[in-house]
Formats: C-alpha cells, structure tokens, sequence
C-alpha cells in the first residue's frame, strides 16, 4: 500500500486540475467496481453495489496550490494561493505545473520577516524574459507544492497526504470489501479545498442514507501545540466536531460501535478549526445522517504532512467494516 | 442607450424593480416568456428543444445604502447595502428613496478639524445624509426610515472611447446579456438578471436551482486597477484588452474547457481578450455552480475602473467585445457541448 | 400548559447545537398538544403540522424558531482530571469566569470554571480578559473518575435557573432561542381560536448558532410558500445606540430589506395595525444573522418575514426577555397566519 499511497501523493492535483489524481484512482478502482461515474466539477463516484440503502464515501483529490496570475517582463511569475496556505511555508520551497515545469519560490526583499504576504512573492521558473516564461506557463495555471514521499518506517511524510492518504484508503478499502451491505457510492471529490464543492454536488446527485467523509486532522502531540487530545499512531479518529460539522451523533456512535466490536483503536477528535465533506453531505436536501474518520495528520497544509502508517491500516480495515455494517439509526 | 439606462436606474441590493422595468422594455420585443421568483430575479426565456440548456446570468443590483435613523436634526443615519470603502461616501450626492430626494453625505470642514482628524478615515455610522429637512418631522415627509440610497452620478462619455457612470457593476454585465438575447439560438437560452448579488450572491442560486441548466456562464462588470501607481501584476485587468475571462475566483473555478473554447473563438476572429488576474472576490457563479448536481461555470467580464465607488469607468470597446465573444460562444455549442 | 411555564422547562432543559435531544423531547410532547403531527427530521429539527382548513392545495407556512444553544465542549481531560474545553457557537470567555456548569457526560457532572484569587495575580494581569484556552472546568473529581464519566466531545452547559424579574421580565440560559419556541407554541394555542386555510409547519430548528444548519435542511424537506423565522434581536440598554435596538415589552421588532419579501413585511404591519398589536420596526439591509438568511435562498427561493423578540444580554447565560412580548409576538403571527390564503401566495411572485 506504501506504493500506491506514494504515487497518490506525488501526483499532481492542486483543487479545479485534479485530472491526473483522477485518471490514477480510476484506473486502480474499476476492477473492484460496479460502476465508475465523472459529474460535471469532475468528481470520481465508483459504485460496488451490496444492499437497498446508499453509503456515500467522501475523500478529496484535490490538494493545496498556487496560480498564477502575472508574468513580467522578467519571467517571473506571480500568483495566489488555492487553498490554505501560509506565504511562510513556502519559502524555500518549490512548484511543478501540470507539464512538468519546475519553478522556486521567491521574495521581495521585506523590511521584516512578518511583512511577507503572498503578494510580495513570485515564482521564478529559471525564464529570462515575458516571451519564454510563456511557453512553459500560462495565466490561470495552477501548480501544487513540489516533494517527494519518504517512508521513515512507521510514519510516512509527503505533500497531499491531506487528502491523498484518505484516497488510498478508500481505494484499499474498495479492494478489500468483500459484502458491503449498501450501495457503497465510494466519491473521490474535487474542490475541498476551496469549500467543499465537489462533495456538494455529488451529495446532491447520490442522495445518500449515510454519508462518510474520510480526511486528515490535526494532533495535538508536538512540542507546545494547541490542546488537541489526538496523537500519531494511537488509531484514526471518530470526529465529534469541527467548523463544518457537527457530526450526527447517532452516525458517531455507530462508528464507535463498529471500531469496538472489530477491536480497531480509535480516538474521538474535537477539531476547532478546519471543515471536511462531511459539513456539505449532513445539509444536502432534507438532510443526511453523516460522520467523519481522520487520519491523525501533523504539518497539515504544508509541503511535509505525515501520518503513521499504523493508523493507516486501521483506517482501511475500519472503513472495510463500515461498509459491512449496517447503520441502524 | 442601454447602458446609460441601466446605469441610472436606482437599483440597491434588494430593491432592483427599476432595473426590471429598464430590461423588460428593452427586451420585449425579443422575449415572450419571462420567469419570476420569490426573490426577485427576473428570467427570460428562449425555449428550443434541442441542445444543451445553458444559462446566462447578470446582476441587476448594485452597492448602496439604507436610512436606519433620522435624528432630530432631520439628518439621515445609515448603513451600507454591499461592499462599499467607507473612503468613497464622503462629499458626495446621493438620492434617497422612492420619492428621490437629493440628498449630499458632508463632511465637517477641514478648518474645524484637528490636525490628527485629517489622517483618519471617517467612519460610515458617523457620516450622514443632509436631505435640507430642518427636523425629524420634516425628514420623515420627504423619506421613510428603511429608504435606499444610491449615488448620483449622471451617465456620460469620457475620455477616448470610454464612458463614466455608476453602478457598471454590474449593469455593464446586464447590458451584455441583454443584447445577447436579442439574437435566437436553436438550443434554449435562459437569460437570468438576478438580485442580491452584491450582499452574498443571494439570487444566481435559487434562479440556477429552477433553471437546472446544463452550463452556465456568468456576466460580470468586474475589478481594474490599471492605473498610476499599482503594480503590473496588481492590475486585476487592464482597459482596452477586451473580455476579461476568469479561470478562478474565490467562489468558483471557471470550467476548463469552456474557458479554452472561449479562447479558441477570440483568437479566431480576433477578439482581443484577457485573463483575470487575481482570485479574490466572487462573483454569481459561485451559487451556480454547487446548484443541484453540479453545473459547470465561466464568468466573462467587462474590465471596469473604480468598482463600487460613485463612479466607474469602462472602455466600449471592451463591452462590445464582450458582446461578440458571448454571441460566438452560444453559437459555437449550438450543436453541444462537452464539458 | 402556561407558555410561561413551557418557556421555564425549555430554557432549563439543555440542547446544545447538534446535541438538542433532550429539549426537542420536550418541545415534540408540547407541540404535540396543539398539532396534528410530529416529526424529527436527520437532523434532528422538530417539525409540528397544523392543518388548515379545506380540501385540496392548501398554502403552506413554515415557522421556524431555533432550540439550540451555546454551549462548551470538553476538548481535552488533563492528567489531573481538569477540563479544557471550546465554544459551540459564539460565546464571550468573559462571561465564563466563576460559573457553575453542567458536563453532560455519561451522566451529568457538576463542573466549576474557577479563577485564580486576586491575591495571586499580579496588578497587570488583573486587567486582562482571561482567553477560552485558559480557562479550564473543574470537576473536583479524581482523574480516574473523570475519564469514567467524561470524554472529548461531552458538551457543557452553564447552570441556571430561570427566574422572574419583577412582573413580566424572565431571565435565563438559551431565551435565544426558546423564547421563540414560545412564541410559536402561543401562536399555535391562538390558532385553535381561529380559522386558517394555510397548513401551519412549526419548526424548532437544530444548530442555527453555528451556521443556520437545521433551517436549510428542514425549509428544503418542506418546501413551504412562506417562511417565517422568529428569533430574538437587541433589546434597548445602557451604553448601545437606540437605534440599534427595540424596546422591551413593546411588542416584537419587525425586520425588512433585502432578506424579507417586501409584501410579507407589509401583511405582518397590516395585521399588527388592524389588531392593536405594537411594533418596532427594523431596517435590515442585508443579512438577518437568522434562520431566515439560509431559509429564503432555499430551492427555487422562498418568500420569507421575520418576528423577533427583544433580549438583552443575547449570548450570555441571563438572556432577558419580556412575557408581554411573547404574547404580542405570537397573536400577531397567528393572526398572520390566519390572513393568508392562495390568492396572497400567488402574488408573491409578482414584483
């Protein structure tokens, strides 16, 4: 599974250009589908039919990113953020564009460090002029956070681990499944990153009976983080909240339930701020039944994410049991 | 002329039967289905049968303000209708409510004020509107708390091929969309000028939820700031480069491959056309594009100096460009389109 | 049952946003009396039907008051078995200082949110406002106790008791938005003396404190032709300008702007004029900050009004609204409700 978690992260996929994550995860899904849809945004919905009601999965492609917005005369590029992003963490750092151009980060020089915004930054992509720069990179386009995967035994460190690491979840998940007791409608989204768009609109589509978002969360176990009573390798998390939900409580309990009975070690997660698909699959329509397994993630938003592998593979033998067992209500 | 009409009509957020009226007129002759809601939005309609069902969505209202106090001395209290900078009310005239009282936003003279009062910026809740009235009893025979505000600012031309008048945004986008349905197309058309755009994009998602289209493209008079002293790359767009195209704001992503067709068209019969060059703002499109199951979205705009301010600034050039590329699109994907 | 007497077992009773079981148990028998049907939708909304009178396509009103309320939630249990914990909805840390609260863990746990005494702090300290993060429950329980009867994500109330203040004020917890519940609840008493062709759906919304979630879920499974959401606004007080506020006990503030159907607005002063039935009214240019915000854009648009009650201290644990009012407030909404008919409906959609 380290193998395809690294292909996963190191595809390129900033939120609107998720085609490459896309193509990847349907190729690796379809034999161990009924049924493979794209909708309109671009979401994946593989289907594995098993029973009457409608299991939505929701994990997102898309990652944090940059587009570009000017060329100078210079070919320097400048740009804004897709997503997330703190200017601070990409000093130093590097792009690639869906072509393949590399391109370093830079600054203006600044009176003080604390001075730095986005707009003071700009890409440089080694062009000398207007001309050049522009046959390697147009206005509007988008590029993710250049870096490799490391495996440092049981914890793993790339960029997109949020929410890649989910992706190959849901996928391993998919594999392993042997009765799923509903139509599992297994979404791969697009545009979470942005405001939980894709889920959105596939919520709408699916018309789910219970919805399950799987993201990454944040811990609270580095030296003087914020009070957070989640840890690397003590399990995933059942969420209770965070700023985009409150999960359903009855939808939490089951969760509970199927992570005891299957002796899978999990922690309850109280996140402040941040939002999952969960927050866009609870209000579609009338309303849907919905809960949220994170994977314990530190670094979030930044070009090193890790996650231990451990949680990982409980979260994929949870999730194989989530789609085994019925939600009762 | 249209635009000078549009731009005119007094038409705050949540108050827009003005610019209704200016549009039916207009469009009468072209449209025999109009659709309305609970919210205002006016639609027309151009059914065929066949082809993808595409909708085209500009906002009739526009920034303005809201009387929430008259005090004894008759001087009106009020507060914003939209994103306004509260450093473009001061010295200004305005027209308050259904009776359209003139009225002036003063300020205390520059002689009474303390040297470090100069440097500040007032605040609108201590900015007023003098309507002459000598009381609150007088005030209140003129205008009703809860009357709309807008600015005064007479339509006209400027410059070289510009033209100066309020509110283009986004009557400049109205102005586009209706003479693009003027002209028939044989897949169906649903011309939405929606409300509420300005204090949350309010009206573009329940008109997109009845509408159910198959894409949509958005109309905007939209953000320029290519004047002395802005950087290069702050510009946003620049006049006189023609439709402004938007691959991302901060409340959607434009559809890729409609934004490639449009290019495709512009370089093909020579329109001169842009990117928007930054993601902050939103824009309708948001709303469309999370209606129902998903609906892909592009905006195309019409560059615009001085956005919600009393008075703004477009180049006809660039509206009728923006015209052209629009027309070129909906007979491009008259036969369908694959998004 | 006495509105006054359902108002005190609601704002005592706790419903913390996504976690409003125990109030909407209560609020479900009550509306039960005086409805035809009760529901509780996924997300936990109450939605009471009272029919209207007549066969065939009758308009539909949709009422909508919210039963949930701030409240705190435990984030982490120390190794010495104190609580740290974050808000549910927006809560002002200042007021949390030296009170008595509820942990609704397995079973309900006497908490305190105690203070450093003055003795110990230094001047400079005195002066500031303590943040959330600093502040923490004590429970006065072993930690092995504590983890027996509390985990992370166990929601916190602050304890309270209703109480009256002098002959028409009442004073407690979560009168935002009971006290809306309330009027509803003696709108629908009020119905049963008259006659209404429209069906009545009474709602007591989930989770509007933290993003007016239960409002779009239940107005998108109703669908209704009217939306009327009823919740409290800025009671006159020291120190805020008048124009920012109604007077208590003067009857409900009506709101109108871009929010509020303009003909809506004007049946509501219509029918408060013809009933004697006093007003303030509010203008509103955008945002409502209510229900109604998510409500009139759901679907297809909804053509929504909006009643609120005058409270003072809103989001503190002595929210204090009048009885006079609440009465007012739901006689002019039944009276409403009793004026609409399918012709009125119609002509909502002709601007």
């Amino acid at each position: 599974m380290k193998e395809l978690i690294k292909r996963l992260v190191e595809a390129y996929g900033p939120a609107g250009s998720e085609e490459c994550v896309r193509n990847l995860i349907m190729e690796e899904v379809r034999p161990y589908v009924d049924e493979v849809q794209v909708d309109a945004l671009g979401n994946l919905i593989a289907i594995k039919r098993g029973g009457s009601k409608k299991l939505m999965l929701s994990s997102h492609m898309d990652e944090i990113g940059v587009m570009v917005t000017h060329i100078d005369e210079n070919g320097f590029l400048r740009f804004y953020n897709v997503g997330g992003l703190s200017p601070f963490s990409l000093i130093g750092n590097r792009c690639y564009f869906a072509n393949g151009t590399v391109g370093v980060f830079g600054t203006e020089q600044l009176d003080a460090m604390k001075d730095l915004t986005m707009s003071k930054m700009f890409i440089d992509i080694g062009a000398a002029s207007r001309e050049e720069a522009a046959e390697k990179v147009r206005i509007g386009d988008t590029a993710a956070i250049k870096r490799e995967f490391v495996d440092l035994g049981n914890r793993l460190v790339a960029k997109a681990m949020d929410d890649r690491i989910a992706c190959a979840i849901q996928i391993e998940a998919l594999k392993q499944v042997e009765k799923p007791v509903y139509d599992v409608y297994a979404v791969f989204s697009v545009q979470e990153e942005v405001g939980l768009r894709g889920a959105r609109v596939a919520a709408f589509g699916i018309t789910p009976d219970l919805g399950i978002a799987i993201d990454v969360t944040r811990t609270g176990d580095t030296p003087k983080s914020a009070t957070m009573d989640v840890a690397l390798g003590k399990g995933p998390t059942v969420k209770v909240r965070d700023s985009s939900v409150l999960c359903t409580p009855a939808v939490r309990h089951h969760m509970e339930e199927v992570a005891k009975a299957n002796n899978i070690p999990y922690q309850l997660e109280v996140l402040e701020r941040g939002g999952t698909d969960a927050g866009a699959i609870q209000l579609t329509k009338s309303g849907v039944p919905a809960g949220v397994m994170s994977i314990p993630c530190r670094y979030i938003h930044t070009a090193s994410e890790m996650v231990d592998y451990r949680d990982v593979e409980h979260g994929v033998r949870f999730l194989v049991k989530l789609m085994e067992t019925e939600y009762k209500g | 002329m249209l635009l000078k009409r549009l731009s005119e009509a007094f038409g705050p957020s949540g108050q827009e039967q003005d610019v209704r009226a200016v549009l039916q007129e207009e469009l009468n002759d072209y449209i025999s289905e109009w659709k309305r809601d609970a919210l205002g939005n006016l639609i027309a309609v151009k059914p065929a049968s066949s082809g993808p069902r595409v909708m085209l969505a500009a906002h009739m209202d526009e920034c303005g303000l809201m009387v929430t106090h008259v005090d004894g001395a008759g001087l009106l209290h009020f507060r914003k209708v939209g994103g306004l900078d509260d450093r473009v009310l001061v010295s200004k005239s305005v027209v308050v409510g259904k009776k359209r009282v003139a009225g002036v936003i003063g300020a205390k003279a520059i002689h009474l004020q303390k040297p470090q009062e100069r440097t500040q910026v007032i605040p609108h809740n201590s900015l007023y509107i003098d309507i002459g009235a000598k009381s609150k009893e007088e005030a209140l025979k003129m205008v009703n708390i809860g009357d709309y505000v807008v600015f005064d600012t007479k339509f006209g031309e400027f410059g070289t091929g510009m033209v100066k008048g309020k509110a283009f945004d986004d009557r400049a986008g109205c102005a586009v969309l209706a003479e693009v349905l003027k002209e028939d197309y044989s897949m169906p058309v649903y011309g939405a000028f929606t409300v509420q755009e300005e204090i949350g994009l309010r009206g573009a998602g329940v008109a997109a939820y009845a509408v159910d289209p198959d894409l949509a493209i958005v109309l905007e008079g939209t953000t320029c700031n290519d004047v002395s002293g802005a950087d290069e790359h702050g510009y946003c767009t620049h006049l006189g480069g023609g439709p402004a195209i938007t691959v991302m704001d901060a409340s959607a992503i434009s559809n890729k491959k409609m934004v490639a067709e449009l290019v495709r068209l512009a370089e093909e019969h020579n329109i001169p056309y842009q990117f928007k060059r930054s993601i902050t703002g939103g824009s309708d499109a948001g709303r469309i594009n999370v209606s129902r199951d998903g609906v892909p979205v592009v905006v195309v705009s019409v560059p615009c100096r001085y956005i919600h301010s009393p008075v703004s600034v477009l180049q006809l050039s660039d509206f009728e460009h923006t015209i052209a590329l629009v027309k070129l699109f909906l007979r491009s994907i008259e036969g369908g389109f694959r998004v | 049952m006495e509105t006054k007497e359902f108002l005190k077992q609601m704002v005592e009773e706790t419903g913390v946003s996504g976690f409003e079981c125990r109030v909407a148990g209560l609020i479900s028998r009550v509306f039960g009396e005086v409805c035809d049907d009760v529901q509780r939708d996924v997300l936990g909304n109450v939605i009471a039907v009272r029919r209207g009178e007549g066969d065939g396509k009758r308009p539909s009103i949709m009422l909508a008051g919210h039963m949930d309320e701030i409240g705190l939630m435990v984030t982490k249990i120390d190794e010495r078995g104190f609580l740290k914990f974050t808000q549910v909805g927006g809560i002002d840390p200042r007021t949390l200082v030296s009170q008595e609260v509820v942990v609704h863990g397995r079973e309900d746990v006497l908490g305190i949110i105690g203070l450093k005494p003055p003795h110990l702090m230094s001047p400079a300290d005195r002066n500031k406002a303590i943040p959330m993060h600093d502040l923490q429950i004590d429970v006065g329980m072993p930690v092995e106790k504590v983890k027996e009867l509390i985990r992370v994500g166990d929601v916190v109330t602050v304890k309270r008791s209703f109480m009256e203040l002098g002959k028409d004020v009442v004073a407690c917890k979560a009168m935002d938005d009971r006290v809306a519940v309330a009027v509803i609840y003696e709108c629908l008493q009020e119905l049963k003396k008259l006659r209404h062709v429209a069906d009545v759906y009474a709602v007591a919304t989930v989770q509007e404190e933290v993003g007016l979630r239960g409002a779009t879920v239940s107005t998108y499974g109703i669908n209704p032709d009217i939306g009327i959401a009823l919740d409290v606004c800025h009671a006159a007080m020291p120190g805020v300008p008048e124009q920012d506020t109604a007077p208590m006990g003067k009857g409900p503030s009506l709101a109108f702007g871009a929010n509020i159907h303009p003909k809506i607005y004007e049946r509501l002063v219509e029918v408060a004029k013809e009933y004697n039935i006093p007003f303030t009214p509010d203008p509103t240019p955008a945002g409502t900050g209510t229900d109604l915000w998510a409500m009139q854009i759901s679907r297809a648009g909804i053509p929504t009004g909006l009643i609120s009650i005058p409270s003072r201290y809103m989001h503190t644990s002595v929210e204090t609204v009048s009885m006079a009012d609440v009465k007012m407030s739901g006689r002019l909404l039944a009276y409403f409700i009793a004026s609409i008919d399918a012709a009125f409906v119609e002509g909502l959609l002709c601007y």
